[in-house]
């Protein structure tokens, strides 16, 4: 995964960024018909929370309406920065044979469904546009925009995208050893939805699920750049949070690569 | 022929289980937090908001269970041009298109649902009597009916556009609305959940009665609601199978 040269790595991240981007730019339509389906669950929540604001207040958990919106509005950037190769979707690669093209070419393919992915999110931060003026419009949220909150939301965004994606390929692997792998997605997928801030902010749960949330990865890929970007966090929170990131990310590329020797072990053994 | 080719994959069934566990767990895990900050989300209480629940989990098992598996078909039909061997036959085409492929474990979803109700109904049981019973069954069928109508409308799109799986995931992000009463989200989005998409009907309103608030006028709304979504549905169909130029064409 690392002995390429870094000059024709970032050539290829180039070109299979460009083939995501123009994927997904191409069928337009679809995109932007699952960005409005995505949008129905931001939509609702924030409305939950609202209501509860408003039924205590105008306050729920240190958020107030404004600040509810704005993070809920900014969700919608973060949930499309965390789509990532889906781990099921390993299943078909592994049966259709697929996977042995992947293989036998010079470049990982890890890097090839990175960069794909890399490239397919800016065809839908573009598309994404328009969406959050009609959301900002409509909910108006309240973000305090300082430059050094915009710089370090875009590391972090990027971040947390590097972290889910190891996250997912990491359990993609479950694949090569058996086909049931989509109970174990199911469990993970329930956990990440409460303990990433992705159904609600973290503040909001009770003591004992805010401190499990800590020894899981979700909360750096989803709530982390979100608050980031809206202000509730300050210089040394956000660097230790980048620096949460990145230990995450070594963590788990460390593990993948262990874990990927010994699923091709298997598969060359068992697929022969 | 449907519910033997599932029979072979038992294995499935605990998939399903488990995912309608997963579901059931983290809709009460929302409530749970919900009320954890107030006794009251727009005029429901942390019980009647388990039926709402309830019913969203036993009509979206429905959905999953009959109506998505034949609508996709319907699709994939016309794409691969082979509807026409349906067309043929001597029988009532809508029908015909609606009743042919079954997933039957999603009615785990279904039972996990009533499983809810039947919770959330034995606490609020002193304030529930026959009628509210019947009239419960009614709104069901009639929100039944009227989610039905508007995943036909869409499918028979598929007619003109044949693409139409964006709309049918955009549809199933809308459903998910239907997981809170429509009092919670703000005027614009509940007019579009009421008129245009009506959750309002379809989860809403049974919710309603069975928590002991039958809202008559509501309920003779969904009754009108359904009816005219049945019209138009058949409507629909009708106009789309005589501009279906079919595989020959």
């Amino acid at each position: 995964m690392t002995t390429e040269n870094p000059f024709s790595l970032l050539s290829y991240y180039r070109a299979g960024a460009r083939v995501g981007f123009q994927r997904d730019l191409q069928y337009r339509m679809a995109t932007f018909m699952v960005l409005v389906a995505f949008l129905f669950e931001p939509v609702v929540y924030l409305s939950v929370w609202t209501a509860v604001a408003r039924a205590q207040g105008g306050m729920v958990g240190g958020f107030d309406e404004g600040q509810l919106a704005a993070y809920y509005v900014v969700w919608t950037l973060v949930r499309i920065y965390n789509t990532a190769f889906d781990p099921k979707a390993w299943e078909w690669r592994i049966r259709d044979g697929r996977i042995n093209t992947f293989l036998s070419q010079p470049v990982h393919m890890f890097h090839r469904d990175f960069s794909f992915f890399m490239g397919s999110k800016i065809a839908w931060t573009l598309m994404w546009i328009p969406i959050a003026a009609v959301l900002t419009l409509i909910f108006r949220p309240s973000i305090a925009w300082h430059p050094v909150n915009v710089g370090l939301f875009l590391v972090a965004i990027w971040g947390g995208y590097a972290v889910r994606f190891l996250v997912l390929y990491v359990l993609g692997m479950i694949n090569f050893w058996t086909t049931r792998g989509s109970a174990i997605f199911g469990i993970v997928t329930a956990l990440e939805m409460i303990f990433s801030g992705r159904l609600v902010p973290l503040q909001l749960l009770p003591a004992w699920a805010q401190d499990a949330a800590a020894w899981m990865p979700f909360r750096w890929t989803f709530q982390f750049p979100i608050e980031v970007l809206i202000g509730r966090l300050d210089t040394a929170q956000m660097l230790a949070g980048v620096g949460y990131q990145a230990a995450w990310a070594l963590g788990l590329g460390l593990l993948f690569t262990v874990v990927w020797r010994a699923a091709i072990r298997r598969y060359e053994a068992v697929g022969n | 022929m449907g519910l033997q080719r599932e029979m072979q994959y038992r294995a499935n069934f605990w998939v399903q289980l488990l995912n309608s566990a997963i579901a059931l767990g983290t809709g009460i895990a929302a409530i749970a937090i919900v009320y954890l900050h107030t006794d009251t989300l727009a005029g429901w209480s942390s019980v009647e908001l388990v039926t709402v629940l309830g019913v969203h989990l036993m009509v979206g098992g429905f959905l999953r269970t009959f109506v998505f598996p034949n609508m996709y078909r319907l699709m994939m039909d016309v794409e691969e041009g082979t509807l026409d061997y349906t067309l043929t036959r001597p029988a009532d085409s809508q029908l015909l298109v609606s009743v042919r492929e079954v997933e039957m474990w999603s009615l785990i979803d279904v039972v996990s649902g009533l499983g809810a109700l039947v919770w959330a109904a034995t606490r609020l049981a002193d304030r529930l009597g026959p009628a509210h019973y019947l009239a419960f069954l009614l709104a069901v069928v009639c929100g039944s009916a009227i989610l039905y109508c508007i995943w036909l409308i869409a499918a028979t799109l598929a007619f003109k556009v044949v693409r139409v799986d964006n709309v049918m995931q955009m549809l199933s992000g809308v459903f998910e609305a239907g997981r809170w009463p429509v009092g919670v989200y703000p005027r614009w989005l509940r007019t579009g959940l009421t008129f245009v998409v009506p959750l309002a009907f379809a989860v809403t309103v049974p919710a309603e009665t069975i928590s002991g608030r039958v809202d008559w006028p509501w309920l003779a709304a969904a009754v009108a609601a359904a009816t005219v979504a049945l019209v138009a549905a058949r409507l629909v169909w009708l106009w789309g199978i005589r501009n279906y130029s079919g595989a020959s064409a």
